[in-house]
């Protein structure tokens, strides 16, 4: 059973099962790697996409429930926000195994998009949901305040 | 060949850096893409010549790039870009010129010096890898400046190189390291060379950014669960509920029933359901019926186990360490101070779940995953698949994490890959293994637990003059190759029996337990238990002598200048001597020598009514010799303290009758970000020889923080984890 939605900006039709989870019908039937599994129960955020602009776990999203709405991966990322997360990713030097990264860069993202300049609260909530087993909080919370300064710019 | 070169601009490195992290990606897919891949490498190349190699660890092309070969697994640690440092410091070569590719398994070329085998671990990729690298690198670079010699007819003394470039400033020329690719290939290698006074470094000791990052931020970084070829299926395989039970018998209609799934196999391990996916494998190891045989299952609790190793604990056991008289400096003892700490079974919990694909056919066997045991691996696999070691290929990939997970001398997710394939037909499919969280958090190989009893004397005068320290627990290298029956594992009591204190009488005891559960290192491996016993241990010692913990460590570090010197500047930085912190708050201190880098940490924390305990600061000191890379060490610590401050806040799991309680991230809980303390970094200038930094930045964060929670609430902690219900805080 075909499911139609918009993946990075163009409309595309998967073949898939309708109960399969977004992750995998992004993964395996649309061949985009960028999203990670790491736990399958939305308890670690590795899988985080953007769905009509939310942050959400791919791996407890049944593909059907996509059907005519906006999804975002790591590969479609455009906005200014954005950009402006992936470069001070690379200038805090934030990740280390980078397993989880492309799910925190996408809250990161989804966080700056709706909110130009979040406090230390704002990021423990809307991070908390992704985990990092390197530990990477710090450069992680460095991160986001240096885009949110330089998004602004 | 033109003598007269115009540098590189700044648009053609902008070009080069985008174009080279394409083909890092690619150097990485090589394995199974080969086809595809030259063609892209010739087309944009038409003029590629044989490159320069004059060693196994780096080679320059024509197009000025310097690939340097890796043998060690980058899991996170940054070794790609310390390894590429060294080598490229003795080169000279121009950093965004390099890339970093993973070597192949061949323990001839690329064995870890400190272990005899190809693999990466112990903290020893920088340590061992610093006279190899240094010398590979300043050979290449000798035999680019006897090329550029000879071609100008210049004295090999008066030429000079920078960033990739080689001078002959006399006349005024210069050549790049590709325009010298093929006349330095035809020189010998140089049998010995001068290495660069350290003051000469450009690269080391700098921050050069790490190579793998940018890939890293936009999805491009290839994992293994990223490899795809065509044809490729997807294995999942259902295990035994009990470690030590086995396949009695299984029905695999309602899994091939599912759509999507292709087969249906058993192996040593299980039974494996082969799919064109992963949700259909994975609906269908949902719908397998198996039915185990447990007889020869352990079917123990862990607290069963606990209460038998407490017991242990007052029997006589093998001495590791025994010096003076310690049982008699407790019974002349002025004042007696005894305390034991528990400690439970610890997952390596890495965020990309164990995974791997094989391509097995009745000659060949290639794998590709994030290894770290090459060797070991090479040989379990050609057993599992019934060939030579030498028919068994292995493609280094990016590693999600490991912790020391991917070190194991069972090859446990790799031989379960091949013994699928090998089921499946071995007709050359390429089958991916994938592990979901529930199969790694059940899946064994733990940190062991372990049970440690301790006495102190003091004198009258409330001075140290005896330590007996007993440990309970199983032992990591029983049964490995690296384990003779017999002897104590020094895994067990490594912080233990080589504790640093000055103390005139001393004892260290070890009763090795066997049990049916797999146990493995976890990251700091010895010291992530026996540093926790040794550091909280000294702190009640240093009350009950009432002596300030600081001071009474530093007055038993005489001896041991670079633990007593990180220990000073951690103490210094933390504002150690400053005003105590308000109520409910505490500060404590530890310090731990690991894989010869020293460590020393104060943390601060908070206390709530409930004994809630939340770690607000965590001050760190580190001394690994000559800092090859300063943020890269950086972020090792910080990231070694989030990944110890998990395991001591709410690290554990725990077996009832067998079967393990724990099964995902809700129940086995890790540190999130809301939970991240402030971390200060402070290395510790040194002339040494370097040392590893992945590891012994766990250490010592557990026990700061049980001393903190002291100071807080005038409680001390004795079992772990501190954030578990009433255990919490207070015994």
């Amino acid at each position: 059973m075909a499911t139609t939605f918009q993946l990075n900006g163009k409309s595309t039709t998967l073949d898939a099962d309708p109960s399969m989870p977004l992750l995998w019908a992004i993964r395996e039937t649309a061949g985009l790697h960028g999203t990670k599994f790491g736990c399958g129960m939305a308890l670690c955020g590795a899988c985080t996409v953007h769905l009509d602009g939310q942050a959400v776990r791919s791996c407890v999203t049944p593909l059907a429930s996509v059907a005519n709405r906006k999804v975002t991966t790591i590969e479609g990322l455009q906005s200014k926000q954005a950009k402006a997360v992936q470069a001070a990713w690379v200038l805090l030097q934030v990740p280390q195994c980078g397993y989880c990264q492309s799910g925190q860069i996408m809250s990161a993202t989804a966080l700056l998009e709706k909110n130009p300049a979040p406090t230390d609260a704002d990021i423990d909530g809307a991070m908390s949901g992704n985990i990092c087993r390197c530990a990477t909080y710090a450069r992680i919370r460095a991160a986001i305040h240096a885009a949110a300064d330089s998004a602004k710019a | 060949m033109s003598s007269q070169i115009i540098p590189p601009t700044l648009t053609a490195r902008r070009a080069f850096l985008k174009s080279a992290g394409a083909a890092g990606v690619a150097a990485l897919t090589i394995g199974f893409d080969l086809s595809s891949t030259l063609a892209q490498a010739s087309a944009a190349a038409p003029a590629a010549a044989a490159p320069f190699a004059p060693n196994a660890f780096v080679r320059i092309g024509a197009d000025e790039s310097v690939t340097i070969v890796a043998k060690h697994l980058e899991m996170g640690q940054g070794t790609y870009t310390g390894l590429a440092t060294i080598l490229a410091d003795e080169l000279d070569a121009d950093w965004t010129r390099v890339r970093v590719e993973s070597a192949p398994a061949d323990v001839k070329l690329y064995a870890n010096l400190l272990f005899g085998m190809q693999g990466t671990g112990g903290s020893s990729g920088i340590a061992n890898s610093w006279p190899q690298l240094r010398d590979a690198g300043a050979k290449a670079r000798a035999m680019l400046v006897t090329a550029a010699a000879n071609q100008w007819h210049a004295p090999v003394a008066e030429v000079t190189v920078e960033k990739g470039i080689v001078y002959h400033r006399p006349s005024n020329r210069l050549a790049s390291f590709g325009s010298l690719v093929k006349s330095a290939s035809a020189l010998p290698v140089p049998a010995s060379v001068q290495l660069k006074d350290p003051k000469d470094f450009t690269l080391i000791g700098a921050k050069p950014a790490r190579v793998d990052i940018p890939a890293k931020c936009d999805g491009t970084a290839l994992f293994t669960l990223d490899v795809e070829m065509p044809g490729m299926l997807v294995a999942l395989l259902q295990r035994p509920p009990l470690f030590g039970a086995t396949v009695r018998s299984f029905d695999g209609a309602p899994a091939l029933a599912v759509p999507g799934v292709v087969k249906v196999v058993q192996v040593p391990g299980g039974v494996a359901v082969v799919a064109k996916g992963f949700w259909a494998a994975k609906q269908g190891r949902d719908a397998l019926k198996v039915e185990w045989d447990d007889s020869k299952a352990e079917k123990r609790s862990s607290s069963t186990l606990m209460d038998e190793y407490r017991k242990l604990a007052d029997q006589p056991a093998q001495s590791v360490r025994n010096h003076g008289d310690a049982t008699q400096a407790l019974k002349g003892a002025a004042h007696v101070v005894a305390a034991s700490f528990e400690f439970p079974y610890l997952a390596h919990a890495p965020m990309e779940p164990c995974d791997a694909v094989v391509k097995l056919d009745a000659t060949r066997c290639e794998i590709w995953y994030g290894a770290q045991f090459q060797t070991v691996d090479q040989a379990n696999a050609a057993r599992a698949a019934g060939l030579d070691p030498q028919q068994v290929s292995i493609n280094t990939l990016y590693a999600g994490g490991s912790f020391g997970r991917r070190a194991n001398f069972y090859s446990d997710y790799v031989v379960e890959a091949v013994s699928i394939a090998k089921a499946y037909g071995a007709d050359g499919t390429p089958i991916k293994l994938q592990w979901t969280r529930e199969d790694d958090i059940h899946g064994g190989l733990y940190r062991p637990m372990y049970f440690h009893k301790m006495e102190a004397a003091l004198s009258a005068d409330k001075k140290l003059i005896g330590w007996r320290h007993v440990i309970v627990g199983q032992s990591i290298m029983a049964g490995t190759p690296l384990g003779p029956p017999g002897k104590p594992d020094p895994t067990s009591v490594e912080g233990a029996a080589t504790i640093a204190y000055s103390i005139p009488n001393i004892s260290v005891d070890l009763a090795t337990t066997k049990n049916g559960i797999p146990v493995l290192w976890w990251r700091v491996v010895g010291s992530s238990h026996t540093t926790f016993a040794v550091e909280a241990f000294i702190d009640e010692v240093a009350h009950e002598a009432g002596v300030d913990p600081f001071t009474f460590r530093r007055q038993l570090l005489e001896n041991s200048p670079r633990l007593k010197g990180v220990l000073e500047l951690a103490a210094d930085k933390a504002g150690w001597s400053a005003e105590p912190l308000p109520k409910g708050r505490g500060r404590g201190i530890a310090v731990a020598e690991a894989f010869n880098t020293f460590v020393a940490q104060v943390a601060e924390v908070t206390v709530d009514e409930k004994g809630g305990v939340k770690v607000d600061r965590v001050v760190c000191a580190v001394d690994c010799g000559i800092a090859v890379n300063p943020d890269i060490i950086t972020a090792q610590m910080e990231g070694g303290i989030g990944f110890g401050l998990s395991a001591a806040l709410y690290g554990a799991i725990t077996l009832k009758d067998g079967r393990v309680e724990q099964s995902n991230f809700n129940n086995y809980r890790v540190l999130r970000m809301s939970e991240m303390p402030k971390v200060e970094v402070h290395i510790m200038p040194s002339s040494e020889k370097p040392t590893g930094v992945g590891e012994p930045g766990v250490a010592p964060v557990g026990p700061a923080v049980a001393n903190a929670i002291f100071a807080a609430t005038g409680k001390r902690v004795h079992a772990f984890p501190f954030n578990q219900g009433d255990a919490a805080v207070g015994s």
